[in-house]
């Protein structure tokens, strides 16, 4: 005869209300650590959007997402030349606002060289740029639209392909524009600057200017050679694809990782201290129940088994609901939420061991009851 | 149903005393009191509040330790300067039955599995302590209340149910708790009835603690208590 079912079917409406309040804060836990996983994707995404092996920025940076890094535009060709490199492009990248139907749209901007690496991985819908200027692909999350024009610095960009979950690592939507026209919107002077330079005698400055060069390397070729290689160069300094997205994880995103990291520990912990509290109370309401069972004979299993079966319920179905809840919500909020398998296990793991642990309080109390309450009226 | 007669006194318990605290704050609840209690029989403890009744319950159903004496329940010493067996729950679940003041019936189990839960305890497979409960509650003229939760049976089927409870699994010894306490007079005459007619056909030793003077006459022996002191008996038979 299994008692604590038979006490949670008693007071099924209560025991729910329970597990519903204890899933809504599971359900943050979860989506907390989705944020994590999302944070971490959203960096990785653009990096690994080229599919590149080696990473070519200035020296003495980790850029271009890390540090800012400013390169001469004919780098790529010398990249190109080195032995094992199979392809090689010049990127920019910069954060911009546009305004878009009476709003500021916050947008990622990826100048890349048509044909040539660092364009969009995957275009969803429309075609890829196909003219040298004013053309973009926009993805989707900007709420932009195949067709759509949009003013980014003194020209007018019409949408011609759309992907899907590009983002930047502080989740700005992508665009990508063809690298003249990021090159002429990142370091070309606006009007009263530029005539200012004239003025003083300076002329318009160079705008051939990049941020990264990126290479992929033939098969047969170690990508740490050519960045080896790279590195000869005192302007240049490279890093291997592993090695960038190390840089992103590590550094870029490393604060809001340990700030997610802890809060989702405070909040486990918080959990923790409100399943021993619920259990407790569960426990104080059984006192006398507790009291008899052991007077007729209940060994002490059967005491802890009611109140260890009822924490692991408790437990389980309020990660459920919980779970439940932010599959079915996790994509209406702002950021991505990237809810894996295995980080959905180990929460559920860390509850049965909260809910085991934090029924220690509520087992101790009923250890403690004397049989004798049961008796005296 | 019924079990064999005893040559034996049920319940003897002799020279027991217990204190509780030392020096000055020292009070003596239970002062070398002696009794004993035969097979059929239904025995009241009586005295006024704090007389040490409680206390003697609580050390003839193995809850309470003496502070000396010698104590023997259906044939078997268990008390003798010191607990003779380890496992009390266990002593108390094969030797004492326990019926308290207000039922004390689980309230998220039916009547059947009030009873049951004691059979369970003991071992018994779930269908066979099932079928036992169900035929205990038909034995005490409840049976028709087996699926009830005891919140919705009156106060005299819930006492009926708890004596079932404290049947099922054949105790020798029937403790109660002032049984009729929270029943009226015709109820208390009903669950008294009871409690004769299992001491009776169980050939049980059945000592019951009580204030309640309209069921005095249906004691054989009356144990009064004064003081932590047994200062005399009335009726016979104990």
């Amino acid at each position: 005869m299994n008692l604590a079912f038979r006490d949670i079917r008693h007071s099924l409406g209560r025991f729910l209300l329970t597990c519903f309040g204890l899933s809504l804060l599971l359900g943050v836990v979860l989506s907390m650590i989705g944020i994590y996983r999302g944070l971490v994707e959203d960096a990785l995404t653009l990096v690994r959007a080229p599919a590149a092996d080696v990473w070519v920025v200035e020296s003495g940076t980790r850029g271009p997402f890390a540090e800012s890094s400013r390169i001469p535009g004919d780098t790529r060709e010398a990249i190109a030349r080195l032995q094992g490199v199979s392809a090689a492009g010049s990127v920019t990248y910069q954060s911009i606002e546009a305004p878009y139907v009476g709003q500021k749209l916050r947008l990622y901007v990826v100048g890349y060289e048509p044909g040539r690496p660092g364009g969009p991985d995957r275009i969803v819908a429309g075609r890829p740029i196909g003219r040298a200027h004013y053309e973009m692909v926009a993805d989707k999350r900007s709420g932009l639209a195949l067709g759509d024009r949009l003013a980014l610095g003194r020209n007018s960009f019409t949408v011609v392909g759309l992907t899907d979950g590009q983002v930047s690592s502080g989740g700005d939507p992508v665009i990508y524009i063809t690298l003249l026209d990021s090159q002429e919107l990142q370091f070309e002077l606006a009007p009263p600057a530029a005539r200012r330079e004239v003025a003083r005698g300076t002329g318009p400055g160079n705008t051939d200017t990049i941020n990264a060069v990126i290479a992929r390397v033939s098969p047969n070729a170690a990508p740490e050679s050519v960045a080896e290689a790279a590195r000869r160069w005192k302007h240049l300094a490279a890093t291997t694809q592993a090695g960038q997205e190390t840089i992103l994880t590590r550094s870029v995103v490393e604060r809001a990782r340990k700030q997610i990291g802890l809060f989702t520990g405070l909040l486990l912990i918080v959990s923790a201290v409100i399943i021993a509290l619920i259990l407790y109370t569960m426990t104080m309401d059984k006192l006398r129940e507790i009291a008899t069972l052991k007077l007729i004979g209940a060994p002490d299993r059967t005491i802890i088994g009611l109140i260890v079966q009822q924490a692991l319920a408790m437990g389980v179905i309020g990660f459920g609901f919980g779970a439940l809840l932010i599959a079915t919500i996790k994509d209406y909020f702002p950021r991505r939420v990237v809810l894996l398998p295995e980080d959905g296990l180990a929460l559920a793991a860390a509850v049965i061991l909260v809910c085991v642990v934090a029924s220690g309080l509520g087992v101790r109390l009923a250890l403690k009851i004397d049989p004798a309450t049961a008796l005296g009226g | 149903m019924t079990n064999p007669v005893p040559e034996y006194p049920l319940v003897e318990v002799r020279h027991v005393s217990k204190h509780f605290g030392e020096g000055e704050t020292r009070v003596d609840a239970l002062r070398d009191v002696s009794l004993e209690v035969h097979p059929g029989h239904v025995v009241a403890l009586l005295g006024p509040s704090g007389s040490g009744k409680t206390t003697l319950l609580n050390v003839i159903g193995c809850i309470l330790e003496p502070s000396t004496g010698w104590l023997s329940l259906d044939g078997e010493v268990v008390y003798d300067g010191r607990w003779l067996r380890s496992d009390l729950r266990k002593l108390r679940l094969e030797k004492v039955g326990f019926i308290f003041q207000f039922h004390n019936l689980l309230p998220f189990l039916n009547s059947t599995d009030n009873v049951a839960v004691v059979l369970s305890l003991a071992g018994f497979d779930t269908a066979e302590s099932k079928r036992r409960a169900v035929e205990l509650l038909d034995y005490l003229e409840v049976g028709h209340r087996k699926d009830a939760m005891p919140a919705k049976l009156s106060g005299g089927e819930a006492q009926r149910v708890a004596i079932a409870r404290a049947l099922a699994n054949r105790p020798r010894i029937i403790l109660a708790d002032e049984p009729t306490a929270a029943l009226d007079s015709q109820r208390a005459g009903i669950v008294m009835d009871l409690l004769r007619k299992v001491a009776t056909e169980q050939q049980a030793a059945i000592l019951a603690v009580t204030h309640d003077e309209k069921i005095f006459d249906r004691f054989d022996h009356i144990f009064h208590l004064r003081d932590g002191r047994l200062d005399g008996n009335e009726g016979s038979g104990a």
